[in-house]
């Protein structure tokens, strides 16, 4: 029996791959396995090929597998593009329909099962996924009857027969690989799992639970891949609590939109992906200089550009901790798994409120449009902090001409808080340079002061931020260190367990917080390392330089880059290490 | 109750001597003071440019944002605490050029603010410049042949993009400014006034006396009606967008947050921001 399974499907785009691999998934979750799901899919509605591909485990997992066990093709293309990553002695179940091949010499078995027809008997060929999750099925020697619940659940509203005819769909392609497989045991029989059913989410799922949870209770956004899911969640969700949504004519009013409204004091945010945050970049910056809360999320997707936009890249790094004009006091953080998705959301709106800035949470999009299994989300860790933000105040009678201090000069740099409305409250709010009450100032001292204030907010950050880098420091002075952020952890870990099976002492640090780096934490990891190594999916090492230049230690530092629209494997970390970084030695 | 007094907060404009936006500051106090509205109460939001200043100039909530983002700046404030009575304003460059596709959008949308145009046709902050309301052939330093480019008609545009409140002033004819700002305050959604205010430094052709010989009041047009949008938009044709005073108001048609679902009578900002245990689990079954 295995652990472990690696499951594709693929088709032409708009042909329901998306909801085959669903229906398979969510009845391995019922099954108890923990699973992980990334989809390949293009910017089109119909056509192209597309595929999801779901990886299931008896443990957790937060990465693709390297290969592939099962491929199920609704077209020839999906075997033709998809087949180098099939294992030796994998298997194609295809639909007969197209009269699949495999290349020729090839150790795998084909099981070219009549999906659309057997379909057609029953009624609809729409059925023809669930014959091929039928017979995915069989080849893990799974009853079909496991497929009850969520047939029942899916199709429910539909009435009885059409779910009734979806099972025989599903007992039918199930029964024609059985009779081909002439009573043969399954190489491909999963180990038991533990029957426990869990969250299966995408990344922004979790990041929208945690805004609503967080408190958030207004946002502006304008569409884009991969941040869209974020802005529909919030649609559906936040007039249950008075909150509301609304789509803008870009991305630029998005941005200001979340900014006027977080000055009259609503939790408000706005989310997009690199051509957004491109657009946003003066906003963010009218955030910084006005010191008023806004939380951005960055969704990163493939750049320059248009570039790849449904593909994963991490190129936005640099755009998002320098890219706005002037100097400002900016939070990035970077969530490591869909569970940090959910709890830095919280923390972001937190966060942006205590030091009364702008804080953008940079996910990627492997973490966003990822789909995987968690065992929980913690309620008890909700906590709403809102810093300095005085919305009852009893302020004495303002004299005439006089202004509230709404940016004092303080020792932390923060100052008292007020929001529009408040009774002697009165200030000024500009993006120009500015006095302690907002009123327009451009005498030099006042400059330095308000400038010198603004920036020593962030000063103790690093400190008070709750673990700004996620670490896993098994050795002390290890041979390696492997540095990563955001969805690049689950395949760094992957490699870890490879590289120490060959008896190399390994460590890893997946950096949390961006911006202000968290200098003290990971030099002292560079220090005692051998050799450091920094993953990422860009072409230019943005995250090494970013480390070179806070932490120093350049000569050690090496990386593995990759920046051709797909999510590292381990496999693929682990050969590049075996063949171009490691330096091998005892010593 | 607040004077017109407690409006002012003493703070010098550097407008120059003779600018149109004086008498657009005055009236914005004047009908605040008028409608009984307190400082406190008031959300002042503003562009950038020479009009950009003005929230600067009234005693109240003020707020300069960036470039062309006026609006949406106000209509995030008017969504977190409708109880804010919030005023946009800003210049024809800020509001027609760079923040045009938010000027549209913000008539469509219908959000209950007030949006004030301070129009002088001309860039004046950057020292003299073509500006979108511009008319052709007019010499500028960035039109040194005469502008080649028809100006916005923004009153047509604003009509056909579905606004709920049109209306055209003149800064020296403060009286009727006043009135204009004081329903457009009034009215249920979003209100669109554009003012004409002569820039007195590079803007030789469009001038006080200018607009004094060209601008019609439709109080002066026999059975004008502003509730009639054919009419309305029948009359800016015929005079060249020229008039002043109310053009059209559809009194019919909700503002947006009387629309939106779940928005409820408090104001959003004292939404409650905790989630129970028991809403949170069965957000968690969603995903199960």
């Amino acid at each position: 029996m295995i652990s472990q399974l690696s499951w594709k499907v693929g088709g032409q785009q708009g042909e329901g791959i998306e909801s085959t691999g669903e229906i398979f998934a969510a009845a391995m979750n019922h099954l108890g396995y923990y699973l992980y799901g990334y989809r390949h899919f293009s910017s089109r509605i119909k056509g192209g090929h597309t595929n999801n591909k779901i990886r299931v485990s008896t443990r957790p997992v937060r990465s693709l597998q390297d290969d592939l066990d099962i491929l199920v093709a609704f077209d020839q293309e999906t075997i033709d593009v998809n087949f180098d990553e099939l294992h030796d002695d994998g298997i194609v179940i295809a639909d007969a329909k197209f009269k699949p091949v495999i290349p020729e010499g090839s150790n795998a078995t084909l099981y070219a099962v009549p999906f659309t027809e057997i379909a057609r008997e029953l009624g609809s060929s729409l059925m023809k996924n669930m014959v091929a999750i039928g017979a995915s099925g069989a080849i893990l020697d799974l009853d079909a009857k496991e497929y009850y619940t969520i047939v029942s659940q899916t199709f429910g509203r539909k009435g009885d027969k059409v779910v009734e005819n979806n099972m025989k769909a599903i007992e039918k392609g199930a029964a024609f690989v059985q009779s081909q497989s002439q009573g043969q045991p399954s190489k491909l029989k999963l180990m038991p799992a533990d029957g426990r059913k869990r969250m299966f989410l995408i990344g922004n799922d979790a990041i929208s639970l945690g805004l609503l949870a967080g408190g958030c209770r207004f946002m502006a956004a304008y569409p884009i891949t991969p941040a869209s899911e974020i802005m529909e969640f919030m649609i559906k969700h936040l007039p249950d609590y008075g909150g509301t949504v609304i789509q803008t004519e870009d991305e630029m009013a998005a941005a200001t939109m979340a900014i006027g409204s977080n000055y009259a004091g609503v939790r408000a945010v706005t989310a997009s992906a690199g051509p957004g945050l491109s657009l946003m970049m003066e906003s963010i910056g009218l955030a910084g200089m006005t010191e008023t809360p806004l939380v951005v999320i960055d969704t990163q997707r493939g750049g320059p550009s248009t570039g790849l936009p449904t593909k994963q890249e991490q190129s936005d790094l640099m755009a998002m901790i320098y890219g706005t004009h002037g100097e400002i006091p900016k939070i990035v953080i970077a969530p490591s798994t869909v569970e940090e998705g959910f709890y830095d959301a919280v923390e972001a709106l937190n966060l942006a409120e205590e030091y009364q800035c702008p804080v953008i949470l940079l996910s990627d999009l492997q973490l966003s449009l990822g789909k995987q299994t968690i065992d929980t989300l913690d309620y008890d860790q909700i906590e709403i902090r809102r810093g300095d933000l005085n919305l009852e105040p009893d302020l004495p009678e303002l004299k005439k001409g006089e202004y509230f201090k709404r940016y004092k000069i303080t020792d932390s740099g923060i100052s008292p808080r007020l929001v529009p409305g408040t009774k002697n409250g009165i200030f000024h709010v500009t993006g120009v340079e500015h006095d302690e009450t907002g009123k327009p100032s451009e005498k030099a001292p006042n400059r330095k002061k308000q400038m010198e204030k603004r920036l020593r907010k962030l000063q103790d950050l690093p400190n008070k931020f709750p673990s700004p880098v996620a670490l896993n420091l098994q050795h002390k002075n290890p041979d390696l260190l492997f540095v990563g952020y955001v969805s690049t952890r689950g395949a760094i870990e992957e490699t870890i367990e490879r590289l120490e099976q060959e008896g190399l002492k390994v460590n890893h640090a997946q950096i949390r917080l961006i911006h202000p780096f968290p200098t003290e934490e990971v030099k002292p990891l560079i220090e005692e390392a051998k050799q450091v190594i920094v993953v990422e999916h860009n072409a230019t090492a943005q995250l090494a330089n970013i480390i070179k230049m806070n932490a120093g230690y350049g000569d050690k530092i090496s990386s593995i880059l990759k920046y051709d629209g797909t999510p590292f494997l381990p496999g693929e970390i682990y050969e590049k290490c075996m063949q171009e970084v490691v330096v091998y030695g005892n010593g | 109750m607040a004077t017109v007094k407690d409006f002012r907060n003493n703070v010098k404009p550097n407008w120059c001597p003779g600018c149109g936006d004086f008498s657009v500051q005055a009236s914005i106090q004047r009908a605040c003071a008028s409608l009984g509205l307190e400082p406190d109460d008031l959300a002042l939001i503003s562009g950038i440019g020479c009009s950009g200043r003005i929230s600067g100039y009234v005693n109240a909530y003020g707020f300069h944002g960036t470039h062309g983002r006026v609006l949406p700046i106000a209509q995030g404030v008017k969504m977190a605490n409708k109880d804010l009575t919030v005023i946009a304003a800003g210049g024809d460059g800020d509001g027609l050029a760079i923040g045009m596709g938010h000027t549209i959008h913000a008539i469509r949308r219908n959000i209950d603010i007030t949006y004030i145009i301070m129009d002088n046709q001309i860039y004046g902050l950057t020292k003299g410049q073509t500006s979108p309301r511009s008319e052709s052939g007019f010499v500028t330093k960035s039109t040194p042949e005469g502008s080649i480019e028809p100006s916005v008609n923004l009153m047509e545009m604003a009509l056909s993009s579905g606004a709920t409140f049109v209306a055209q002033s003149f800064s020296s004819d403060i009286k009727d400014l006043t009135s204009i700002i004081e329903q457009g305050v009034k009215h249920k959604g979003f209100s669109l006034i554009n003012v004409f205010s002569p820039c007195v430094t590079y803007n030789k052709v469009n001038t006080y006396d200018w607009f004094k010989e060209n601008l019609v009041k439709l109080s002066s047009i026999e059975d004008y009606d502003p509730s009639d949008r054919g009419m309305a938009m029948k009359t800016l044709m015929e005079h060249d967008s020229l008039v002043t005073g109310l053009i059209y108001q559809d009194t019919v048609r909700k503002s947006y947050q009387e629309m939106v679902k779940g928005y409820k009578e408090e104001p959003l900002k004292d939404a409650e921001l905790n989630m129970d245990r028991e809403k949170f689990n069965e957000l968690v079954q969603q995903f199960i």
